[in-house]
């Protein structure tokens, strides 16, 4: 295999592949910006894969008061989930146990797609006949009065099918801390990119999979070709300098979304260079016949 | 591309009727054809070309040169994406059930404008009649959607069964504002005379001038609310005074209790 070489840092002739989901995304406004991120924080909470949470979903951005419709700071989360009933039901359940019960919050939708989710349509009713609806500029908007005041909450929220879930980096170091270092590094980068999120606990996951398991009824194990304790008694996939392995994972609402943010993550690792950071760089797939999206690293080198 | 526009000739003779001149409906027409389109509501005839001079352009924005308390029916049931702006008064019943687009005058509106609107914005510099936005006979709801903005006065009625969409008046109101209300919202800046809010089911009528609002409406403390703060910023570009009104806390009064009651009118503090 040729290698390609950026700044010291290999890079291997691999691929991401991504699968298809569903996706969507709200504004959440607060009175002010702890509490706006504090209801999407909640929000986004358990909410790392699909396999064990229902959907992933993580803090976009956040948005000055000046950019929001009620003129209140905000947060933009998104969240993807495989079906979109399934996303539905996610983001009904979550906006009711997490956003109305935040303290100040307001939510809006900030998806135009194909398909829309009913979400106030749903909350409203904890409104208990008092809640009032208002349509503003062609959007309906519910109004539901809670101790605090009223919690308002647009009714439906924009869905799209042509989301992106799965597109990842493997960053691999000698040691802990200076894959960690580097790691972060792209996670912040990957952060930057509007309409991609990273998941996982700050973004970064440990316990990469591999398909089946040794065990009866265990879809995916851990991938031990990539674990560093067992480079030398199984098919490792690690090289001799490899001492640690971690995973920024990237769902996006388009395709370009999750090419943009891992090409900002390759970026951000690869300036870093060796001696501090990553010695090699990798991508997760299953031999590119499960997922209709490749993200090559080659083509996303800058 | 230049609007379409109808260059006034003289004052109408009689009442007319000009729903048939919006874009939709003069597509494919010529110039000729329009011309002698009759307009008029009596034994007598009026054609467009008596008086209208006709000076073709993009139908979608259609621009009446000189306007007449006479011209009734303007803009009814327009579609989205056109546009009237009539440069002079207007007659009864403006922009009658229109789904969407937007009608602007620099004159004065006569009764019923924006009666049945179902999602134009309507925009009057002057002053407009009793029963804005209000339900002819027998109708049982008023305005069900879109944006009233009128900068003068209103007479009496305005805004009677409203259900959707927003009406600002930022001039005085005459007797009865809001009666009836189903839902919807409606802002006035200036005096209000007689009862308002009589019978309110679910509207929200926001006032800046406090009164005496009987004994059905309850008094529920003073409130920072999201949704003021929402339809303050969308109302920022086209009333800066109703924007600035809706930027504070505002005390609400529940009502009108004698009926539904699930309803308010908001006042600024000091009220």
């Amino acid at each position: 295999m040729p290698e390609l070489i950026r700044n010291g840092v290999r890079i291997d002739d691999s691929f991401a592949e991504a699968f298809p989901m569903s996706g969507t995304g709200i504004l959440i406004t607060g009175p002010n910006a702890k509490w706006a991120r504090q209801a999407a924080q909640t929000m986004t909470g358990f909410a790392t894969s699909v396999i064990g949470c229902g959907c992933e979903a993580g803090i976009d951005y956040e948005v000055p008061p000046e950019e929001t419709p009620d003129g209140r700071p905000g947060v933009r989360a998104l969240l993807f989930a495989m079906s979109s009933k399934d996303a539905e039901k996610q983001l009904v359940n979550r906006l009711g146990q997490c956003v109305l019960t935040c303290p100040g919050s307001a939510v809006y939708s900030t998806v135009p797609g194909e398909f829309e989710i009913k979400v106030g349509d749903a909350v409203r009713q904890f409104g208990d006949k008092w809640q009032m609806s208002k349509v503003v500029e062609g959007r309906r908007y519910w109004r539901v009065p809670v101790m605090d005041g009223e919690f308002f909450c647009e009714g439906k929220v924009g869905l799209t099918k042509k989301s992106v879930g799965g597109g990842n980096l493997l960053v691999m170091g000698a040691d802990w801390d200076s894959t960690m270092r580097a790691t972060e590094a792209g996670v912040a980068a990957v952060q930057s990119v509007r309409d991609a999120i990273a998941p996982f606990p700050g973004g970064i996951v440990r316990s990469g999979s591999k398909v089946g398991s040794k065990y009866k009824g265990m879809g995916a194990s851990t991938n031990d070709a990539y674990c560093p304790t067992l480079r030398g008694v199984t098919q490792s996939a690690l090289d001799e300098d490899i001492g640690c392995v971690l995973e920024i994972v990237i769902d996006g609402l388009t395709d370009a979304a999750v090419s943009a943010a891992m090409r900002a993550g390759l970026k951000a690792i690869i300036d870093m260079g060796p001696e501090q950071g990553a010695k090699r760089i990798g991508a997760g797939n299953y031999g590119g016949k499960l997922g209709p999206f490749h993200y090559h690293l080659k083509e996303l080198l800058p | 591309m230049k609007p379409f526009t109808l260059k006034l000739r003289q004052e109408p003779p009689q009442r007319v009727d000009l729903s048939i001149l919006t874009p939709d409906r003069l597509a494919g027409l010529s110039p000729a054809q329009i011309e002698k389109i009759d307009i008029g509501v009596t034994k007598f005839s009026t054609k467009v070309g008596d008086i209208f001079e006709i000076l073709p352009g993009d139908l979608k924005n259609l621009r009446y040169e000189g306007g007449s308390s006479r011209f009734d029916l303007i803009g009814a049931k327009l579609l989205p994406d056109f546009s009237i702006h009539v440069d002079g008064d207007v007659g009864a019943q403006l922009g009658r059930l229109a789904h969407g687009g937007r009608i602007t005058v620099a004159g004065s509106a006569g009764a019923y404008a924006a009666s049945g609107n179902l999602g134009a914005e309507i925009e009057i510099a002057g002053d407009a009649g009793d029963y804005l936005a209000a339900p002819l006979a027998g109708e049982l709801s008023g305005m069900a959607g879109g944006r009233v903005i009128i900068h003068g006065s209103v007479g009496s009625r305005a805004g009677d069964r409203l259900r959707r969409g927003v009406i600002v008046i930022e001039g005085s109101s005459g007797e009865d504002l809001g009666s009836r209300l189903i839902a919807g919202t409606i802002v006035a800046l200036g005096e209000t005379l007689g009862r308002v809010g009589y019978l309110n089911k679910r509207g929200s009528l926001i006032l800046a001038q406090c009164k005496d609002f009987g004994p059905t409406y309850l008094d529920c403390g003073a409130h920072q609310l999201t949704y003021i703060g929402l339809l303050s910023r969308s109302l920022a570009s086209v009333s800066s005074s109703a924007a600035r009104l809706l930027s504070g806390k505002l005390r609400r009064y529940g009502g009108d209790t004698s009926v539904y009651g699930k309803g308010e009118i908001l006042t600024p503090m000091e009220g």
